[in-house]
Order: C-alpha cells, then sequence, then structure tokens
C-alpha cells in the first residue's frame, strides 16, 4: 500500500516535471523568452556535469555547455523540435555529440595545454624588445652617434666605414689613400677618444 | 585503514556554467528570430 503510494506520489512528481519541461519548451517556441530561461536553470547543474564529466576541463565545459544551448534554442526556434516531454535527455544526446565532436577535432589537431609540469611558453621566448626597451635601444643608439660626431674628421671617416658600413681595413685603407697600419691606428685611437667622451660625460650606454 | 576508506571525497558542488554564459544564451536566444518564408527558413541575428 505504502509502496504504491510513495511510487504514485513519484511518478506524479515526476510527470509535473515532464509536463512543465514539455509546457515551458512550448511556450518557449511560443516566443515567450522566460520560459528559456526557467529551462536552463534547472537543467544547467546536470548538463554541465555531464559534459565535465567527460572532459574535465572547465573552459571546454563551458564552451560545450553554450554550444548545446545555442543548438537548442535554433531547434526550438525554427520548429524542430518534436520530442514532447524529453527535454532533459535530448538536451544531455546533443551535449554527448558535441563532447564528441570535440574530442573528434581534438584528435585530428592535438593542442598543447599548459596543465602539466612542462609548460611550452617556458621554452618560446619573444625576441623583440618591449616598448621600454625598444625606446632605450633608440637612445643608445643616438647617444653613440652624438659621440661619432665629436670625433676627429679621418676616425670618424673609419670608424663609421668599419662598424657601419662593415668594409674590411684593406678596403678603408684602399678607399682613404692610406696603409692599413694608420687606419688601424685611427680606429684605435676613434675607440679611444670615445670611451674618453663617454666618461667625461657620463654616458649610459647599456640597455 | 578503515577511516581512510570511510572518507568521502569532496563533492563538487560548484559545477555550473558562470553566469555570463547563461547570460549570452538568453541573449541569444533574445537575438534570434526565424522568418519563415515559402518553406524556406531564414534564422536572422538581430542585436
Amino acid at each position: 500500500m505504502l509502496r504504491s503510494l510513495l511510487l504514485t506520489t513519484k511518478s506524479n512528481i515526476m510527470k509535473t516535471e515532464l509536463i512543465q519541461d514539455a509546457e515551458l519548451v512550448s511556450n518557449y517556441i511560443r516566443g515567450d523568452e522566460s520560459a528559456l530561461s526557467v529551462l536552463i536553470e534547472r537543467h544547467k547543474q546536470k548538463i554541465y556535469s555531464f559534459i565535465y564529466s567527460k572532459v574535465y576541463d572547465r573552459d571546454i565545459t563551458e564552451d560545450v555547455f553554450q554550444d548545446t544551448f545555442i543548438k537548442v534554442i535554433r531547434t526550438l526556434k525554427c520548429g524542430k523540435y518534436n520530442e514532447e516531454g524529453k527535454f532533459l535527455p535530448w538536451v544531455m544526446r546533443i551535449a554527448h555529440n558535441l563532447v564528441i565532436d570535440h574530442f573528434r577535432k581534438n584528435s585530428r589537431m592535438p593542442k598543447f595545454d599548459n596543465a602539466g609540469e612542462f609548460s611550452i611558453f617556458s621554452v618560446l621566448s619573444d625576441s623583440s624588445l618591449n616598448a621600454e626597451k625598444s625606446m632605450i635601444k633608440n637612445q643608445v643608439e643616438s647617444d653613440v652617434r652624438r659621440v661619432i660626431e665629436e670625433l676627429p674628421e679621418d676616425q670618424k671617416q673609419v670608424l663609421l666605414m668599419r662598424m657601419y658600413q662593415d668594409m674590411s681595413f684593406k678596403e678603408i685603407s684602399e678607399r682613404t689613400g692610406v696603409s692599413i697600419n694608420t687606419a688601424l691606428g685611427r680606429m684605435r685611437y676613434a675607440l679611444i677618444n670615445m670611451r674618453k667622451v663617454i666618461e667625461q660625460n657620463n654616458i649610459i650606454l647599456t640597455n | 585503514m578503515a577511516k581512510v576508506y570511510s572518507n568521502v571525497t569532496p563533492k563538487n558542488d560548484n559545477l555550473k556554467p558562470k553566469d555570463e554564459t547563461v547570460r549570452f544564451l538568453l541573449n541569444y536566444s533574445k537575438a534570434l528570430s526565424v522568418i519563415n518564408y515559402n518553406k524556406l527558413k531564414f534564422e536572422a541575428l538581430l542585436n
């Protein structure tokens, strides 16, 4: 007696839930937007945990959950839904299929996740300078040019040819019409003089 | 040992979508309208 009573109550509860779902669905199809909100509120935890139990990743779960309901919304709005009274199993089936799609896509294109000990970003680095460093670099380079401008003409000429035009001392000596030794000597004096100027004026040329 | 076995793993009750996801879905639903035209269905997202 008690058992049958319990069973009836249980089936009644289930019935109400089913009717409510079906009613909400048909209300939603008729344009009642708040019905969808109730449906999502009612089932979100079940669907979300179901997806999470398969993918074990919060972000992916969030994505699949969203895609599931986008599909639900589109199907309902297009009037293609016909499984009245079985809303949750239907949504679960969509979620299940999307989870499978997700794994299929990933097996074709595996991605690195940073969850493990090994992080790909510890190996890859960005070699370009950040804004501050590139400003400092420009500053240093213009300082160096100003120091070079202070040099006597013959030394400046050798230094520019050597450092900026990448010429050999042989080429420099040919171009300037002096011996290689003279060119080497001018280069040496150019560097000595530059160091002097830098020291005297406390110019900092480090990045 | 018994104690270890009887330990219940803490249940994660926090398994539910973010509010913004739900909000997005509701907004998406509001924005989506399906236009029927001669047995053809057009979906339009109107924001």
